[in-house]
């Protein structure tokens, strides 16, 4: 520890070999799963997914060993207020990039629901290329089955995902599940609270709690997508309008996912080890945020995909 | 150990400190160019004469993509992180990047990513040849299956972007030595500060579009496909949105280069520094709402041709700003013209240049006629090469005596100008007149009509790349030895950077410096 003397102000680390497996995990795991969808989509054989999956397990000892390693520096004195303030710029920013990966699913639904849809089913776009194709959303019958004389069989918002109107609000699992996030948003803001006034014992009950209701969002999520595709026959490839509902939905629960798994994590960390206190909880706070952008964008799905849906 | 660096190999692959990170993101960066530049004379030596003599087609078209995305992603962008991790924390006297293992990470997905996406080279079926603009359907249904590699490739190489980004911002707004204001920093460090947020927010665009595609050719989704209610414009349009900010991102840091080597050799101080910073600030903002300047001709209704024309049209006004603070910071000055100040001049002339073709391009119903033809690839070449890649070269010559401590041989640096300057106007002025005689991009053969047009600039490329090769000899003999440089190098140098000793200790500002 020779270099704290030296940097008395910041805390620069020794050299690491976090970064360069951190690296090889990365490109073992994409690298592996490239394999695997051409092998899948050839309807070949091959070792694609062993290669993903060791990436996947190389990828996660090594965040694991660097997230320990930093919360250990950290126990041991080694951060300054000005490192810990750069942790917080990092975490902020992250959750901007984020902010704007969701942007751009956002951009092209509103594109394809107020523009390419539009101008397909009108005019001579749709007399001539597609027969008569008519644009409603729902999206259930495509240009293509248009083409070809289908129809889709389930058709209206009973049958899809959309708004069952005001009075069935109460049994329309969407907004079951928004009130659980959003709950879940203030269980852990109370956590949060509790946290402030060295309260442990409520700061784990509510935590744990929001980790609770995180996880049921996610199990009525699997229950949505299940009725979706086995009784609504709205899948990934039902045309736009399923390409659109799990694309949004399911990166929002791949964050619920990865939020949920954070907040467990600091969960199991304060109840195993102690961890946080009102002074010293960056690891707690920064999860935190990430579950209230997380639910920021749920609700602006549950505006734009389920209620104007 | 915590003075020096490291014995050995392992020094790279383990390092956290900034300078070793900067060198690595440079070489990195050298590296591509090199590649990227080969792949451009397969192209040069396709197009010397009409008719096909020395490729397939289907193998052009792989060459022209591979050479913009490696000249993008790999040769630009790095380069200008190599030199942010380098200069920023000197020149803000700050005693490292603030978060030195993610730097490490960052650079470290580059070589990874950059090797996966070389290796389509060699897979069946051929390495993507849709071109660096990947539109959908080609890059979609009618891809070569190597696309998902690409498609993979573009997301960690993103993931390193934002990293970076997020680095470079926490360390300038976070580790500024005290006295430091906002204000007071050099603009260097603004015009990255700014460049880090468009990379911020538009890698993360880019990495949905190519989630998009990855999604419709192996999930059947129908983003980019009419059959299932899609539609290939939507491609455009999420592609342009990150885009264009994208361009900016590969001139934004090479303004800041330019703005700190004009003063030095001009002897004077740069001339209206809080406008320059406004002005990044505006181009950065505007480079938002001009994304469909590159889609005049796919089809959109003529309001929105408009608002885009005119907004693109706005963006002069900033860049304007600057090239007059430039002019104006030289006016009356004492100026000598060591080799980074010839290539800064070269740089005033020659983007104003690419500004004024963009300008051509900006006036929608004239694009009918410009649109993909070398017309286009004339005005982004004079932007990127005299414009991103000459500033990089100027701000090798000009840090390099701090980085290595020697000084490079004037006279060679001299007639690598030269000969670089003369090499890309006779290789793309050209490229305006065939361009304009409506000589379409990405064609292996072409109508004889524009043959001398392409022989000329074939030649010119020739003599580019040999240019570069001396570039590199000198870079190489100046880091083995030389004459020594003394800890300003410069006469009219001012900023942090020149008060630590040449060679630059590995530990700069461990404690930080007081600014004034
Ligand atoms: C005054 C400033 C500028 C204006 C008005 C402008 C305008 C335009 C327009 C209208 C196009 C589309 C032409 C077409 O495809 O028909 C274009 C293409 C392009 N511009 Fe610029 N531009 C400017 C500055 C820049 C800068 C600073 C860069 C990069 C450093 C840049 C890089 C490019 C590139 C790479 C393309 C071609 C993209 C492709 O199709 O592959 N431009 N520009
Ligand atoms: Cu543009």
């Amino acid at each position: 520890m020779e270099q704290k003397q030296e940097f008395e102000t910041y805390y620069v680390p020794e050299q690491s070999k976090l970064p360069i497996f951190a690296s090889l995990g990365l490109f073992l795991t994409v690298f592996g799963l490239g394999n695997w969808l051409n092998e899948m989509s050839a309807e070949k054989e091959g070792s694609g997914v062993t290669v993903f999956l060791l990436g996947f397990v190389v990828l996660a000892a090594v965040l694991f060993t660097w997230f320990s390693k930093a919360i250990d520096e950290n126990i041991k004195g080694l951060n300054s207020v000005q490192l810990k303030r750069s942790y917080v710029w990092g975490m902020g920013w992250f959750i901007f990039s984020e902010v704007m990966f969701f942007a751009a699913f956002f951009g092209a639904l509103w594109y394809l629901r107020n523009i390419s849809l539009p101008h397909l089913g009108e005019g001579p776009t749709s007399e001539l290329l597609w027969n008569d194709f008519k644009a409603d959303w729902p999206l259930m019958t495509t240009p293509d089955m248009a083409l070809n004389g289908e129809a889709a069989a389930i058709t209206g918002p009973e049958a899809t995902m959309g708004n069952p109107g005001f009075s069935k609000w109460l049994t329309w699992l969407p907004f079951i599940n928004t009130a659980i996030l959003i709950s879940s948003s203030v269980t852990v803001h109370w956590a949060h609270t509790a946290l402030k006034k060295d309260n442990k014992k409520a700061f784990n009950f509510w935590l744990g709690f929001t980790v609770l209701l995180g996880f049921i969002f996610l199990c009525v999520q699997v229950y949505e997508y299940k009725h979706a595709y086995t009784d609504l026959g709205l899948t990934l490839n039902a045309g736009v309008y399923g390409t659109t509902f799990f694309m949004l939905t399911g990166f929002h629960g791949l964050h619920v996912t990865m939020g949920t798994f954070m907040l467990f994590v600091q969960w199991l960390r304060s109840v195993t080890k102690g961890h946080f206190s009102h002074s010293d909880c960056f690891g707690f706070e920064a999860s935190s945020w990430y579950w209230h952008f997380v639910d920021v964008v749920w609700v602006g799905l549950f505006i734009f995909v389920y209620i104007l849906g | 150990m915590a003075h020096g660096p490291a014995k050995g190999f392992t020094r790279w692959l383990y390092t956290t400190n900034h300078k070793d990170i900067g060198s690595m993101y440079l070489w990195f960066s050298f590296a591509m160019f090199f590649l990227g530049g080969f792949f451009a004379l397969v192209i040069r030596a396709e197009l010397f004469q009409p008719g096909l003599q020395i490729v397939e087609p289907n193998f052009f078209n792989q060459m022209t993509t591979m050479h913009g995305l490696v000249m993008v992603f790999g040769a630009v962008m790095p380069a200008f992180v190599g030199l942010a991790n380098w200069m920023v924390p000197m020149m803000i006297g700050a005693p490292d990047m603030a978060l030195p293992r993610m730097n490490n990470w960052s650079f470290w997905i580059l070589p990874f990513a950059f090797a996966m996406l070389a290796s389509t080279l060699f897979m069946e079926g051929g390495a993507p040849n849709f071109g660096w603009t990947f539109y959908a359907p080609l890059s979609t249904t009618y891809a070569p299956a190597s696309v998902t590699f690409f498609i993979f490739a573009v997301h960690i190489m993103g993931a390193s972007s934002i990293m970076g980004a997020i680095n470079i911002i926490a360390t300038i707004l976070n580790m500024r030595a005290p006295g430091m204001t906002l204000m007071k920093m050099p603009l260097f460090v603004w015009t990255w500060l700014i460049t880090a947020y468009l990379l911020i927010a538009v890698m993360p665009v880019l990495a949905g579009v190519v989630t998009m595609m990855l999604m419709d050719i192996h999930f059947g989704t129908s983003f980019f496909d009419a059959a299932g209610g899609g539609d290939p414009v939507l491609f455009q349009h999420v592609f342009w949105f990150f885009g264009h900010p994208e361009v900016y991102i590969m001139i934004l840091p090479a303004f800041g280069v330019v703005s700190a080597i004009i003063p030095t050799f001009a002897r004077k101080p740069l001339f209206g520094y809080s406008s320059m910073v406004y002005a990044t600030a505006s181009i950065a903002f505007l480079s938002f709402i001009v994304w469909a300047h590159h889609m005049f001709t796919v089809g959109m209704p003529l309001f929105g041709e408009l608002v885009f024309m005119y907004a693109t049209m706005l963006i002069a006004i900033p860049t304007g700003v600057k090239v007059f603070n430039w002019v104006t910071t030289m006016f009356k000055g004492s100026m000598t013209f060591e080799t980074p100040m010839l290539f800064s001049i070269a740089f005033v002339i020659l983007f104003t240049i690419g500004g004024f073709s963009g300008l051509m391009l900006a006036i929608a119903p004239a694009d009918f006629q410009y649109h993909d033809t070398y017309f286009v690839v004339a005005h982004f070449h004079y932007v990127l090469v005299p414009g991103a890649i000459f500033s990089i070269t100027a701000a090798v010559y000009y840090w390099l005596p701090k980085w290595s401590g020697n000084m490079y041989d004037e006279t060679m640096g001299k007639a690598h100008f030269w000969l670089a300057f003369i090499g890309l106007n006779v290789t793309f002025f050209p490229m305006h007149f065939s361009g304009l005689a409506g000589m379409p991009r990405r064609i292996p053969d072409y109508n004889p009509l524009w043959a001398d047009w392409n022989m000329i600039s074939s030649v010119g490329a020739f003599l580019f790349g040999a240019a570069q090769l001396l570039f590199l000899f000198i870079v190489i003999r100046t880091i083995i030895g030389g004459k020594k440089a003394t800890a300003e190098v410069w006469e009219g140098s001012h900023g942090l950077e020149w008060t630590v000793p040449s060679p630059a200790p590995y530990h700069t500002f461990s404690t930080p410096p007081e600014v004034k």
